[in-house]
């Protein structure tokens, strides 16, 4: 995100679908001519290294300059399946971007962006960027059709596998699709990525919920492979008194809510409290400033030094005028005799010293106790695993977080191999969209590898 | 403040920037704007038997972004009617007494119509003429222009028949579309000519259409080569300078013409022997405003370089431009890379990986930091990766001892001598 680049911040309590218009701008053709002729096309670029899914970026680049922008969409989407909705929600500054070696010269190039600008191109000019491979006899059955999921599928469609992804979802794409705020991520953007794998002849069975549509032997029997890529769940219970109540919202959820219009204009006004400081906490307050709230407040147990929130995410809610009340637990729900949320209690905390980990535990302060007024309460403290799921196809998990062979994502069961945010944690995997793909990939090859022959997977 | 007066030949003006005969000067409305935003001459659009031009006439070269890095023309001489252009030529001089007012001509290499045309525009007022030998489109295909430049007898002639008429003095402008433009200063030498003026422009065709498939610039569908100037051209013209003003006996003042864009490129062309210069295409891509920056870049760096006038810095890189075989072959540079200043973009180890001498190694140093290293034995010197590095500082091209001077020639002499 540039945050000078953003256009008009102000917030329309009359048409809420304006404020989820993407908010910041594409680039015109001649911003991208310009940038694009500033790259340096490095040798052995850093950005490349940087970037998860190993795009050749300067490649990409010089092929805007020289208006081969079809070239160019096709090198970004060959190394990452859902390049058009990574150009929008990558930490760039995290990744290829901070790797510019531009940052130590002038500014690094804005790689986001052009990407942008590139996959755009490809969109709006409903180019068919592959095609799928020669039949190769064999199927693959994907449980969640998430970046991981389409990824996958992308790649093993190309290497001539028959792939069917259950999706329990009304629409596939996954995060891309449900929980990524729309000013930053439109839906149309990730629906084109959905397109361009189903263009392949992936089968996508929308509305199937692996476990409640289907069971999970009749995929293990029917299938020569399975991936499992289903993300995470439902954001956990925080703990707190009258948490179920009506008024308080799952982070996740309303996030989605705000996807599709229309938008509901009941938060027009109202003080809204979010419970976490990760970037799906930030997402849910920034949501219900766009959705009209009067006044939204992040409360965390610990302090702003310990947020999980990337940087320019924390920096875009403050500038969205988001207050944070740092050291505060919130331990009930306050509602007035109509049953509606009038407040959080909240207890004050501090920060005992560092354990091994390296990590301070919030221990409340005895009678600190205080009410911070609120008319709704989003809790967005993680999310939870889909354990019983994991289980069910019988695989060694730790706290939900499925164990992978590191080289071929193959998990406890050989025939299954696991993908995207349902390997991430515990030391394991990374939570962003980017890696997703990567993995998503790479359980593809694996599959080839173990399935059709040995030696480097050739896709066209 | 350096004086940037100039004496050209004997012609006067309150600075060395003038004008090139191009669209900038087709007018005296055009002239008059000029010398109030301080240009010190301009050398009128070519005077001549009015012609027809076409519509669609200039294009250009854009390279990586940039606009107009070589801007090609198909316009041919004035298509305004000698008197109009003579009434304006009187206005402009009264009005500017002091500004160089010279006409640009061309007319059939015929000595009667030399004579006529030099009376006529000398009566208009202007301080000096310059004979168009060099105009590559169009009028060459009528005898005129590049046609009559690139017959060393056809300059000396046309000169001679200038100068029989002329009163004031005659500056022979020169084509580079020829092998050694030597022969045709020498030419114009001959002639008589008081100085010569250089580069015209050289054959050019900008481009193709990629969709349509016509050429760049195209007449209803045709096209047909023009002249390139422009930043692209310097080197080019620059060279040519330098060539002229090396040559004993090319012994006459140069007014330097190709690719001027700034007070820098000025300062390089009368280094390189100009006594003044001439633009074309920087006023063209950006007005006429261009030249208050040359005037006060030239001034500052008369300052700093603490000469008094302009005047003293004409030629003075003159000297050390030679022939090859005049070359230290004995001299040695050597890259050397700066790893506080490289950002590692490795622009210069794959440059030389793949096109130079293999010398420049990528490596990690035990904290596990990248960095560039030139192996200084396989560096043959040659540039390239200073050239390729986008941050300045970051290689140093350093010279190291390498034995007593010896070049080619005096190698070749002393091999040649016999043995004692």
């Amino acid at each position: 995100m540039h945050m000078n680049r953003m256009k008009d911040r102000s917030v329309s309590l009359t048409d809420l679908t304006k404020n989820f218009l993407e908010i910041e701008p594409d680039l015109t053709a001649k911003e991208a001519l310009d940038e694009a002729n500033r790259c340096l096309y490095c040798y052995d670029a850093p950005c490349i290294t940087a970037c998860p899914t190993s795009i050749n970026i300067p490649s990409f680049i010089k092929k805007i300059a020289s208006g081969n922008l079809k070239g160019s969409a096709k090198v970004i989407m060959e190394a990452n399946p859902v390049g058009a909705s990574c150009a929008r929600v990558c930490p760039t500054e995290e990744l290829c971007e901070g790797a510019c070696v531009l940052n130590n010269a002038s500014q690094p190039i804005m790689i986001g962006n052009l990407q942008r600008h590139a996959t755009n191109w490809a969109i709006h000019n409903n180019a068919q960027l592959f095609k799928a491979g020669m039949k190769n006899g064999k199927s693959v059955a994907i449980i969640g059709g998430g970046p991981a999921g389409l990824s996958s599928a992308r790649e093993l469609a190309r290497l001539g596998f028959d792939v069917t992804i259950f999706e329990a979802k009304e629409k596939a794409g996954g995060l891309d699709t449900h929980g990524i705020v729309s000013f930053r991520l439109p839906q149309r953007v990730s629906m084109w990525e959905v397109e361009q794998v189903e263009s392949l002849g992936v089968m996508i069975r929308t509305n199937v919920m692996v476990g409640r549509d289907i069971e999970p032997d009749e995929i293990l029997n029917t299938y020569d492979a399975v991936v499992l890529a289903v993300g995470m769940a439902n954001v956990p219970l925080v703990g707190m008194e009258g948490e179920t109540v009506q008024g308080v919202y799952d982070a996740i959820e309303f996030v989605e809510s705000t996807k599709t219009p229309p938008m509901d204009t009941h938060l027009i006004g109202k003080k809204v409290v979010v419970i976490g400081a990760g970037n799906t906490a930030i997402d849910a307050a920034t949501c219900s400033v766009r959705l009209g709230a009067a006044d939204v407040k992040m409360l965390y147990r610990r302090t702003e030094a310990e947020m999980t929130a990337y940087e320019f995410e924390y920096e875009f809610a403050k500038q969205e005028g988001v207050e944070f009340r740092w050291l505060t637990q919130p331990v009930g729900i306050i509602q007035n005799d109509e049953g509606e949320v009038t407040g959080v209690k909240c207890i004050r905390m501090e920060l005992e010293a560092a354990d091994e980990s390296g990590r301070r535990r919030p221990m409340p302060v005895k009678g600190s106790e205080f009410t911070v007024e609120a008319d709704a309460v989003i809790r967005a403290i993680g999310q939870t695993r889909y354990v019983r799921l994991i289980e069910a196809f019988g695989l060694t998990h730790k706290w939900g977080t499925v164990k992978v062979d590191s080289n071929t994502y193959q998990t406890s069961n050989k025939k299954v191999y696991a993908a995207g945010d349902v390997i991430f944690g515990d030391g394991q995997g990374d939570a962003m969209v980017v890696s997703a793909a990567e993995q998503g990939k790479q359980t593809a090859y694996s599959i080839y590898e173990q399935l059709v022959g040995s030696g480097m997977a050739q896709t066209s | 403040m350096a004086d940037l007066r100039v004496n050209f030949a004997g012609i006067q003006a309150p600075n060395p920037f003038w004008l090139a005969s191009a669209p900038p000067t087709n007018s005296g409305y055009q002239v008059q704007r000029a010398f109030e935003a301080g240009w010190g001459g301009a050398v009128w659009k070519t005077l001549g038997d009015p012609v027809i031009n076409t519509s669609s006439r200039f294009a250009a070269m854009h390279f990586n972004g940039q606009r107009v890095a070589g801007f090609n023309n198909i316009e041919l001489i004035t298509d305004r009617p000698l008197e109009v252009n003579l009434k304006e030529i009187y206005e402009t001089k009264k009005r500017f007494p002091n500004h160089a007012v010279i006409a640009s001509l061309m007319v059939e290499p015929k000595q009667e119509k030399w004579h006529e045309i030099v009376k006529k525009v000398e009566a208009a007022g202007v301080d000096g003429l310059e004979l168009n030998f060099g105009c590559p489109h169009g009028m060459a295909e009528r005898g005129m222009g590049a046609a009559s430049g690139q017959v060393p007898e056809l300059v000396e002639k046309q000169t001679r028949w200038a100068k029989e008429a002329a009163n004031t003095p005659v500056i022979v402008k020169l084509t580079p579309n020829i092998t050694d433009i030597t022969a045709t200063a020498w030419a114009a030498v001959q002639g008589g000519a008081d100085a010569i003026s250089m580069i015209n422009t050289i054959n050019s065709l900008a481009g193709v259409d990629l969709d349509s498939w016509n050429t760049v610039p195209n007449v209803a569908g045709k096209g047909a080569h023009g002249g390139y100037c422009g930043p692209a051209v310097k080197p080019i013209a620059l060279n040519m300078v330098a060539e002229c003003a090396r040559n004993p006996e090319i012994n006459i003042p140069i007014s330097g013409i190709g690719g001027i864009s700034n007070w820098k490129d000025a300062a390089e062309f009368i280094l390189m022997g100009a006594g003044s210069v001439q633009v074309c295409t920087a006023a063209m891509h950006h007005g006429f405003s261009i030249v208050e920056d040359m005037i006060d870049g030239l001034n500052n760096y008369l300052d700093d370089k603490q000469l008094a006038s302009v005047e003293e810095l004409i030629g003075r890189t003159v000297p050390r431009y030679s022939d090859w075989g005049n070359l230290d072959l004995n001299y040695k540079i050597v890259a050397s890379i700066n790893k506080d200043t490289c950002i590692n973009c490795n622009k210069c180890h794959i440059a030389c990986e793949d096109t130079a001498h293999q010398c420049i190694d990528m490596l990690t140093s035990p904290d596990g930091n990248k960095y560039l290293q030139v192996r200084e034995e396989d560096c043959v010197g040659c540039n390239l990766c200073s050239i390729v590095c986008p941050v300045d500082g970051a290689i140093d091209m350093i010279e190291i001892p390498n034995g007593p001077p010896m070049t080619w020639n005096e190698r070749q002499t002393a091999i040649e001598q016999p043995i004692a």
